[in-house]
């Protein structure tokens, strides 16, 4: 079949830089003098601890892990609110919102990064988690709306109505009937802005310069142009930022693909 | 919210009651908007019409830094930079996506494979991708030196992000390699969506696969096409990351977007009041395009 080697050539293209930074890891130095690219011929497993100490990465992971637990907790929270109120509580001014949350979600970033920084650093949030994961709620939360948002209009409101004819409070509604049969679109969420905020590079690299605070995105440029020619010890760093992201993705693909694309389609 | 007190409140009160509850569920996503995207953004409309360090006090001087942008011979190079790195961006990762996308729908086995390894780079932290890249395009120790090694020498030592012509097109070169996965899967969502008796009927007329291809796909895919052109513009616009991160703009500017160009203009060199304008021209420009996007749907243009 034509197709597939014309497939497996795209998946080549794909995968192959990939397949080299893991090879890359296994390699003494000089053997990527000597075979840049290849298998490791004699593999060596030393990269890893130098990478992890010299990368310092038990640092580094904690403040990415903070980062990106904080953001999808508070993403969750503000984009699920919001979108029960829209789609349940006859919010007045809905569609003037909705069409907010659409220019929100596809404002440039440039258009508030000058005066953010400066508002910030009077704040005295520069260089703390917090500062970034407030960010990361403005920047993820109107397109998690609008994903939720949809999400819920879809759901049966049977449940609801009887809860509140039996005197529930809306905040019981929401947490005792809602919530439970939104999990699948809470989880979209949570994985688009939990992916957004580990891998999210100008708000970090702008907001964060204490080496104790940075996460592993930025602490990994300072590092790899400490030891730029080092391939191997570099390419044993850069597996410890992608291990995470690429089992989960490998565990929940079609809710990852699903949730992206939904979000490229709505954005 | 005590249970007695909605129970034997009137329809009026519960009703506003209930807008009340609706409003207080709004807040968190006010606030943080309002903090962060709505009043940053309006004062950046302010802060252009001044000249500000971004520290103390903005003096107000009318239109200067506008007149001065657009006499700004950096500027102007970095618009022409990303003016070529979309058309690099409509034309690589789109026919890419298009192939990709075709191709899968035409099979079923492996389907799921593929579409994982295509879209794995978009998952992975643009520094990485960078960096992978960058080891693979190292003059002394990369694809150069290793072709060289089996005897084809035409690549050994040769910098790829180091060269003035060469700089621009390679990290365009890297960034389509993260990015065209994802356009496979927005192109392959829409294809699987396209009747499948428009095909049967197609090959009834005798039309072969590129005609089926050129009269059914792509009048199917249609409003994804233009969504795709509209998303690439957007970013091809606004690109930052890969271009910070593999040359910072150089070798000399070979390589300054307007994203980086204003990054540095208020981050190194503390003109916050000409980045200001810079950001919000570059946002008028985004926004435009949009609207022309709108516009044409408007016109009942079905894209």
């Amino acid at each position: 079949m034509p197709y597939y080697v014309i497939l497996i050539l795209l998946a080549l293209y794909a995968l192959g830089p990939l397949l080299v930074v893991v090879f890359n890891s296994l390699k003494s130095t000089a053997e990527i003098g000597r075979n840049p690219l290849g298998l490791p011929l004699s593999p060596v497993f030393q990269n890893f601890p130098d990478a992890w100490s010299q990368g310092d990465f038990s640092t580094t992971l904690v403040n990415s892990t903070i980062l990106t637990v904080g953001t999808v907790v508070g993403v969750c929270i503000i984009a699920g609110t919001s979108a029960y109120a829209m789609a349940r509580l006859n919010l007045p001014g809905t569609d003037a919102i909705l069409l907010y949350l659409f220019v929100a979600s596809a404002v440039p970033v440039q258009l508030f990064l000058v005066p953010l920084f400066f508002l910030w650093s009077n704040l005295q949030l520069t260089n703390t988690r917090i500062g970034l994961i407030v960010i990361y709620w403005a920047i993820f939360s109107p397109l998690a709306t609008l994903l939720l948002r949809s999400y819920l209009v879809g759901l049966p409101r049977d449940f609801e109505d009887a809860a509140r004819i039996d005197g529930a409070s809306e905040l019981q509604v929401l947490l005792r009937i809602v919530l439970p049969l939104s999990w699948p679109g809470l989880l979209t969420v949570a994985l688009v802005s939990g992916l957004a905020a580990w891998n999210e590079f100008l708000f970090a690299i702008t907001f964060i310069q204490d080496n104790n605070l940075k996460p592993v995105t930025t602490s990994f440029l300072a590092f790899q142009s400490n030891f730029s020619q080092d391939w191997g010890l570099t390419s044993a760093a850069a597996i410890y930022i992608i291990l995470p992201i690429v089992v989960l993705f490998l565990l929940l693909q079609r809710r990852f693909i699903s949730g992206l694309t939904a979000g490229g389609l709505k954005g | 919210m005590e249970q007695g007190a909605v129970k034997s409140a009137s329809a009026g009160g519960l009703r506003r009651r209930r807008r009340l509850t609706a409003w207080l569920f709004m807040v968190p996503l006010i606030a943080v908007n309002v903090l962060v995207i709505l009043g940053p953004s309006l004062a950046t409309i302010y802060y252009s019409f001044t000249d500000w360090s971004g520290i103390g006090s903005a003096e107000f001087v009318g239109l200067e830094n506008y007149t001065e942008l657009l006499s700004d011979g950096d500027f102007w190079i970095a618009m022409w930079h990303n003016l070529i790195w979309t058309i690099l961006f409509l034309t690589v990762p789109i026919a890419m996506g298009l192939l990709g996308a075709f191709l899968l729908s035409q099979i079923t086995r492996f389907q799921i494979f593929f579409r994982i390894a295509y879209f794995i780079p978009y998952v992975v932290a643009s520094v990485v991708n960078a960096a992978i890249w960058q080891n693979i395009l190292d003059p002394s120790r990369g694809i150069g030196s290793a072709l060289a090694s089996v005897g084809i020498p035409f690549l050994n030592g040769v910098s790829f992000f180091g060269s003035q012509t060469l700089a621009l097109p390679s990290v365009a070169f890297v960034n389509i390699w993260a990015w065209w996965g994802f356009i496979v899967l927005l192109f392959l969502t829409a294809l699987q969506s396209v009747d499948y008796d428009l095909y049967e009927a197609a090959r009834m007329d005798g039309a072969g696969r590129w005609q089926q291809f050129l009269n059914v796909t792509l009048p199917g895919i249609r409003p994804t096409f233009v969504f795709v052109v509209l998303l690439t513009i957007i970013n091809s616009l606004l690109v930052f990351d890969y271009v910070y991160i593999i040359t910072r703009g150089g070798p000399a500017g070979a390589s300054e977007v307007v994203g980086t160009l204003m990054w540095k203009q208020a981050f190194e060199r503390f003109e916050a009041g000409y980045a200001a304008a810079m950001g919000l021209g570059l946002s008028f420009v985004s926004g435009i395009i949009v609207l022309i996007f709108v516009f044409l749907r408007r016109r009942g243009w079905e894209v």
